[in-house]
This record gives C-alpha cells, structure tokens and sequence, in this order.
C-alpha cells in the first residue's frame, strides 16, 4: 500500500523516526491528517532537545563560561542552520521569534509603526490566516492613518492578481502582507510575481510563509521579498519558536518591538553587539532548547532534501484530488493550479464537527472549523466551516485511500 | 466503520439535528438571547414567549451548528415549553451534568420524564470536545431567563 513514491524516498522508513505515529487509536494505526496546524516530531528533534538539556543548556550570550559558551554556539548555529535553510544572504537576517504570530506583530509594530508613514496603506488577502489579519486590523485602527485594503480571491482559490494591481496602483501601499500558502485552500501564491507587482509600485512585501516554508525549498535570494515569517512547530520541530527573515537595511530602520533589559550593550563580554539586529529584536531569554530543536528539524528535512519531499506530496496531492473528488457530496474547498497538500472539505449531509467526531473514531485526526481564516470560509459561504486533510513527509497514499472510504461511509452513516 | 457512534448519534437525535422543532422566529418575544461558540461557528438566537406568572409559554430558536448542538437545542424547547424559569434551571444544571458525566443521580427526585426525554444526549460525555454543541442551547436558555442580554457560549 506505500509504494516508494521516488527513489531514496522511503515513507515507512521515515515513518519509524516519529514515535507518536506507532500509537494505537482504537485498536487502529493513527493516521495523523493535522501536521498543517502543527506537525509531529521525529526522534531526532526529540533527541536533540533532551541532549541540549542534559549536555549543554545554560543561559546565551550572556556567561562567559563554558556552557554558556556551547549554549550560544547552538543557538547561533541554530540561526546559521535557518539561513541556510531557507538561503538567506546573511545569518543576521534571521530573527528569532516564538512563532509566526509573533514574527507577523513584530513587523506591524516595528515597522507598520515605526517606519510607515500616515496614508500609506496595507494590502493583505482574503485568504489570510488570522495571524496575518488581525495585526494589520489592530495598526489600521490605532489612529495612524493607515488604510487596510483586501485582495478578492477567485473562485478557484487564487489570489485575483488583477485586483492586486488594481490595488497596488495607487502607488500609496506601503507593505504588501500576503500568505505564500494558503492554510484552508492549499493555494500556493505566486510570490515572485507578487513581489515584482508590489516593487514596481513601491511597496515592501511581507509573506507568510508559515505553510509554505514546510512544503516548499523557499529562497529568500531568489524570492526578493523583504520580509518572511515561518514558525517552527509545522516544520517538524518544537513549539515555541518562529523566524522573521528580515532585510538587514530594514532592521536598521525598525524600532525595537519589545523592550527588555537584554536589549542593551552592558551586561556580558559580548554584549556591546547586542543592539546591533537581529539581537535588537530578540529581547529577554530566547527559545534556547526550541532554537536546537527547530535546527535539528532543519537537519532532519535537509537530509531528506526539499526536493524529494516536493515529490511527496505532489504525488499525495495528485491523489488526494482524484480520491476525493470521487467522493459524492463532497465539496473541496479551492481549485488552485498550484498547490500543497491541504484540503479543506465539506459533506452534503453532515456538520463538519459531526464529520470530524465520526472520522476521529475511525483513527484520523482532521481538524474542523474555520481554521483562523473565516473571512475566506465566509467568501466561499461555508461559515459553519470545513473539515481540514493536511499532509506531512510522513503520509502515505493509504491514508488518503482510508480518509476517502471513511467519508464515503461517513456519507452513509447520516443518511 | 462508525457503528459503535450509534450511542451518540442516536435516530431521535440525526431526527432532531435535520429536522429541529420548534425551529422559528417568535416575533412577540418577551425574551431572547444569543448563543455561539467561537471555535465550532456554531450559532443560534432563542426566543422565549412568558405567561404572565413567568413561566414559559413558547420557546423557538434559530440557528446553525452540528447535529448535536441542533438536536440538543430542538429537545430543549419540546422540554422547557411549559416550565417555571426555576423549573427551566434545574433541567439545564441535570443536563449539564448528564452531558458532563453521562450519569444523572438526581434524575429520580422529580421532573423524571423531561430528563427521560434529554437521556439520548448522554452519549456526548464521552466526547469531550463536543460537550459544549450539547450545552450551548441551554447556557442560551439561561441568558434567556436572565435577561441578561449578554451573549452565552457554552466555552
Ligand atoms: C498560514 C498561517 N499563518 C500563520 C499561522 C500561525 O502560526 P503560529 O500559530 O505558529 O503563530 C498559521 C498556523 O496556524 C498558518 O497556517
């Protein structure tokens, strides 16, 4: 049932790396369709995080004893680990952060309010999570006189790149926020076009990509954006630490977002290099243990290679689409020509919740609801919500075949 | 696949969840509330009609939400419909309480055959996420009587 989808790529020998995924529900394997909202771990995250404790944590940056000194080299070539991840010029460019939420904040406060100016505007899409929403929502109404404007999607589930030029054309938006993946549609946004769209108008560009950065080799050089959020518990590391990839030239500019006693150049041999970026936005104790956990994360999927999990899921995605379109009464949820492996769905005769609760008791965990994105459930009229498949490295197509015969007797079940 | 869910989603309760009673606007309500749970996007607005002496003479609600949260809300109005509000009270504390536990110690002492009618919600307790679609009509009921105005969620 798990053929090899490509060479070197062995499912079942990367499934035995994740501990959770031996657990029984039910007397049935667990079949885990929830690593969009967060992912699980394989043992060697675990493992590194337990070594990081036991070996080699003490406080960073700060002592200049030894294991402050191998605590900080960790961390540091954590951020080192991130950079090449995602081929940042410089390691500086990688700010630490607890999660996407708070890489997103950072950028609206730092530089929505320090560096934009009153009648400049925000363009972000109806496809937003919410962490890429609310922000914007909070900086439009702090009497700033900052305008929040929303790029229409189409019925396909793409971004409408027509109403995205109409409303760049202005030329008065300041940031562009837009998500490089959808975490509802599955849709995968044209990003370079959008950042070459967005510079031509003079607008900087903040992507999302806290869904994209899992399922795809993203290429800061290569992209041109200006500034890139991801959080590291999608990635198959822990919880508790994101990445802001921000222009070096646009740190500069940026106030500090949080302050704290950290901050400032006085406390350690090493501290007069502390508000210099990115340290200037990393205020207070870092996620020390989570920073070698998310680079062991990095290690983990680096050695798979990018390219091979792409394949993966192409090959999962591809069959998803055929399974579940065959499934009657079901609806799917965005049709875009580019997309990752989520998929967001709803029957004819059941409540996604009741859906859900019927598909937990067959052993797969889906999530239902809207998901943090209810603009986007509401632009396509299903506000009572969705049931959610996301995918990982670790799903096989007999998941997918299981999660297609389950919501065909699901079907049957309420009739 | 799912025939073991039988207990929770019992025939009264797939009957209630398509077809709710007492599904309707009451335009001369006395009384109505607002209930919604954030997470699930379920929502409904109850309209209570009072007899003069305050008991309940009419009870609609609408809404939208998962068979659970309709059918609880659909056997709750059949159930409250001619209750005294403290009568209504001591239904919802029970109930609460079946759908928490899936037992009922009090259920003898009195209003016996009004909880008979709400025992096929019994099953939710072993769900515990979806505890608050089966308490939402009645936290709503509560706003209701209280006049509080405010929204209710069973959160
Ligand atoms: C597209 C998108 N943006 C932002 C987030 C927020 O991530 P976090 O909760 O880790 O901050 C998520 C995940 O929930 C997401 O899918």
């Amino acid at each position: 049932m798990n053929a090899p989808v490509q060479p070197g790529f062995d499912v079942e020998r990367i499934r035995a790396d994740f501990p959770v995924l031996a657990q029984q529900h039910r007397g049935r394997p667990l079949v885990f369709l929830d690593s969009g909202a967060s992912a699980q771990k394989p043992r060697q995250v675990i493992q590194a995080m337990v070594r990081s404790m036991e070996e080699r944590y003490a406080n960073v940056h700060r002592g200049a004893y030894r294991l402050s000194e191998a605590a900080t080299a960790d961390y540091e070539a954590a951020r080192a680990a991130v950079a090449r991840f995602i081929n940042a010029a410089d390691p500086r460019e990688v700010i630490f952060t607890t999660n996407s939420t708070a890489a997103i904040n950072l950028v609206a406060h730092s530089w929505g309010r320090g560096v934009m100016q009153p009648g400049q505007a925000v363009l972000v899409s109806e496809m937003e999570h919410h962490a890429n929403l609310v922000p914007w929502h909070m900086l439009r109404d702090d009497n700033r006189g900052i305008e929040l404007r929303i790029c229409r999607v189409t019925d396909a589930g793409e971004l409408d790149l027509e109403d995205f030029e109409a409303k760049l054309a202005d030329g008065k938006v300041g940031l562009v926020a837009v998500t490089h993946m959808s975490n509802v549609l599955g849709t995968v946004t044209p990003a370079e076009r959008i950042v070459a769209m967005a510079h031509a108008r003079g607008a900087k560009v903040l992507l999302d990509g806290s869904q994209a950065a899992v399922h795809r080799r993203v290429d800061m050089q290569a992209l041109g954006a200006d500034f890139y959020a991801f959080t590291g518990h999608k990635l198959y590391g822990p919880t508790g630490i994101g990445v802001l990839w921000a222009r070096l030239e646009h740190q500069e500019r940026m106030p500090p977002f949080l302050g704290g006693g950290d901050m400032i150049a006085s406390v350690t041999l090493e501290g007069s290099t502390w508000a210099e970026p990115p340290a200037k936005f990393e205020a207070g104790t870092p996620p020390i243990v989570e920073a070698v956990g998310l680079h062991a994360a990095i290690d983990y999927v680096s050695a798979i290679g990018m390219p091979a999990l792409e394949a993966h899921e192409h090959t999962l995605v591809d069959h998803a689409m055929r399974r579940l379109s065959d499934v009657a009464g079901l609806t799917l949820l965005g049709r875009a020509q580019d997309r990752g492996g989520v998929f967001s769905f709803a029957l004819d005769n059941a409540h996604p919740h009741d859906l859900a609760t019927l598909l937990d008791r067959a052993g797969i965990a889906v999530r239902a609801g809207r998901h943090c994105a209810e603009p986007l459930h509401a632009r396509f009229g299903l506000e009572g919500g969705t049931c959610r498949a996301s995918f990982g490295l670790y799903t096989t197509l007999g998941e997918i075949d299981y999660l297609a015969e389950a919501l065909t007797k699901a079907r049957e079940f309420f009739s | 696949m799912f025939d073991d869910l039988r207990d929770l989603y019992q025939e009264v309760i797939l009957d209630h969840g398509r077809k709710p009673r007492n599904f309707r606007r009451l335009e001369d309500a006395d009384r109505t509330a607002r209930g919604d749970n954030p997470m699930c996007g379920d929502r409904m607005e109850l309209f209570l009609k009072l007899r003069p002496d305050g008991a309940i003479e009419d009870v609609a609600f609408q809404g939208r939400g998962c068979a659970i949260s309709m059918a609880s809300a659909s056997l709750m109005t059949e159930t409250v419909k001619g209750k005294s509000p403290a009568e209504a009270h001591i239904l919802g504390d029970r109930f609460r309480n079946l759908a928490m536990t899936g037992a009922c110690p009090d259920c003898g002492a009195s209003l016996e055959e009004e909880m008979e009618r709400l025992q096929p919600l019994s099953g939710v307790h072993e769900f515990p996420s979806r505890v608050k679609c089966a308490t939402l009509a009645w936290h709503t009921l509560n706003a209701a009587l209280d006049g509080s105005g405010k929204e209710a969620t069973s959160e």
